[in-house]
């Protein structure tokens, strides 16, 4: 979903047009992270940082930083579903999926 | 002007052209075929000025004219029964974007049964999907009708794709000498297209036809329908600018002696001049008799419809299609809503290329003469053995 934002026209400042119909003219997409019901958690303890998570994630929200001060790994929670995708495919299965805040165990 | 031969496929392409379409994207079928290759040899022959666009189906036909327009050119395309169905979920795309295509619609059944012939099922079936639709009598109102439904589509108050439906074969193949305008006098009627709604340019990109929340949804469709409200208006002055340039007059309708009319036929498309023809012949008995030809069926002129038989007794209504399942016909549904409480008799006729002869017609006066309205729909010229047609030797 596409959510319709006012942007200044590019031609004349002052004037405004009405587009009829559906028409998103400003990209912005949806926080998808808000429908996470359940979040991946990773033991960093176990995981070895080879990035399978990172390659599988659909929405492409995962960063694996093996050295620095970031070392972890990263989820962008704005647009994590929580879809677990990352869990299953884990080689040493140190990503557990547990329930967001708020929602029931399931 | 000129007059010359044409049929109403032929008149249909000679209006795209004049139209000046920059893409055509089209698919052959039965009986639309010859606008499919009219429009190419014009191409080819250097008389049109267009991108012709050879697509696999009508699906794709529809949605490369929308895509084409959505570039502030007119698309030209043109189908017919089965092409029309194939092409539902486009056309809801077309109107939804308010994207002003003019399509002639070559009027042909649905199956089953298959049938290559004239009914109004497949324009009937998209009656409410946002587009406006007019019906021609003639190859010559083919022509105009496509002129002025441009002028009316791409008005800024109405945005609206428009077909201009004609009748297979009876319409479609059909030789009529018409005034053939020159590009010049078209020209001042129909400028240059202007897109007016929202575009596609890589220089200005939008993200067009996005999935869109209830939140907003109802909004959307309450802007169609609007723009049908304002067609109601804007169509009566393209009708008017029409004439200023062309001489030739339309309306939303046109009533034919019905003034002091005690039964008054409501027509669609071709059968109207036979029913014009055989109100001729009953007055000359002395039957006071009329019929009205509905031109716009979307928008539906229901005032003026209602104005027209204010003082008539008896109403019918010939459909030339069937909404099974409902109590009449689609155009004798909308007319009797029109005209809330008084009797309209619903008749089914000439469907699958069924000749609407002056004896269909006489049968139906007769029956409306003799006040012999009901609500059930009457089927005109069945044959006694329809439930028997294929009455076979049985094999247990």
């Amino acid at each position: 979903m596409q959510k319709q934002q006012n942007r200044p026209s590019t031609d004349c400042a002052k004037t405004k047009k009405v587009y009829y119909g559906p028409v998103a003219t400003e990209f912005a997409a949806t926080n998808t992270g808000i429908w996470r019901i359940v979040r991946p958690d990773v033991r960093l303890e176990n995981c070895i940082f080879c990035g399978t998570c990172c390659k599988h994630c659909p929405t492409d929200v995962v960063t694996v930083e093996k050295d620095g001060a970031n070392r972890g790994v990263h989820f962008d929670w704005a647009y994590c579903k929580g879809c677990g995708i990352c869990a299953n495919v884990c080689p040493k299965q140190c990503i557990e999926m547990l329930p967001e805040e708020g929602v029931c165990k399931l | 002007m000129k007059r010359v031969m044409l049929d109403g496929n032929g008149s249909a392409s000679e209006a795209l052209r004049l139209a000046k379409v920059k893409v055509i994207a089209v698919y052959p079928i039965t009986p639309q075929s010859p606008i499919s290759e009219k429009l190419a040899d014009f191409v080819v022959q250097g008389k049109l000025d267009a991108k012709y666009i050879r697509v696999e189906s009508e699906h794709s036909a529809m949605s490369c004219a929308i895509g084409a327009q959505l570039t502030g050119v007119r698309a030209g395309t043109a189908t017919s029964s089965v092409g029309l169905a194939l092409m539902h979920e486009v056309l809801g795309v077309a109107a939804g974007c308010r994207v002003p295509i003019v399509m002639p619609v070559v009027n042909r059944s649905l199956v089953s049964p298959w049938s290559l012939w004239c009914d109004h099922q497949d324009s009937m079936a998209e009656r409410d999907g946002g587009w406006m639709q007019l019906y021609a009598e003639n190859a010559q109102e083919v022509l105009d009708f496509i002129l002025i439904a441009y002028r009316a589509a791409e008005d800024g108050r109405v945005q609206l794709p428009a077909m201009v439906c004609l009748d297979g074969f009876f319409l479609s193949h059909m030789s009529d000498a018409i005034y053939l305008p020159d590009q010049a006098t078209v020209d001042s009627f129909l400028p240059p297209y202007v897109r007016q709604n929202f575009y596609l340019d890589p220089a200005d990109p939008m993200f067009i036809n996005d999935l869109t929340p209830s939140i907003e949804f109802t909004e959307m469709r309450y802007q169609q329908a609007v723009a049908f409200s304002q067609a109601e208006t804007v169509l009566p002055e393209a009708f008017t600018e029409f004439k200023k340039v062309f001489g030739r007059e339309y309306s939303m309708i046109e009533a034919y002696r019905c003034d002091d009319a005690e039964a008054v036929i409501v027509t669609l498309g071709s059968m109207s001049g036979t029913a014009k023809h055989t109100v001729d012949i009953l007055r000359d008995q002395g039957k006071q008799v009329g019929m009205v030809k509905i031109v716009a069926f979307r928008p539906f002129p229901a005032g003026l419809l209602k104005a027209a038989l204010a003082n008539v007794a008896t109403v019918g209504v010939i459909d030339r299609s069937a909404s099974f399942g409902a109590q009449v016909g689609p155009v004798a549904t909308e007319v009797r809503s029109a005209l809330s409480g008084k009797p309209v008799q619903g008749f089914i006729a000439g469907l699958g290329g069924r000749d609407v002869s002056v004896s269909t017609f006489e049968k139906a006066f007769g029956r409306l003469l003799e006040q012999k309205t009901t609500d059930e729909l009457v089927w005109l010229d069945v044959k006694d053995n329809a439930l028997t047609l294929r009455e076979v030797d049985s094999q247990c």
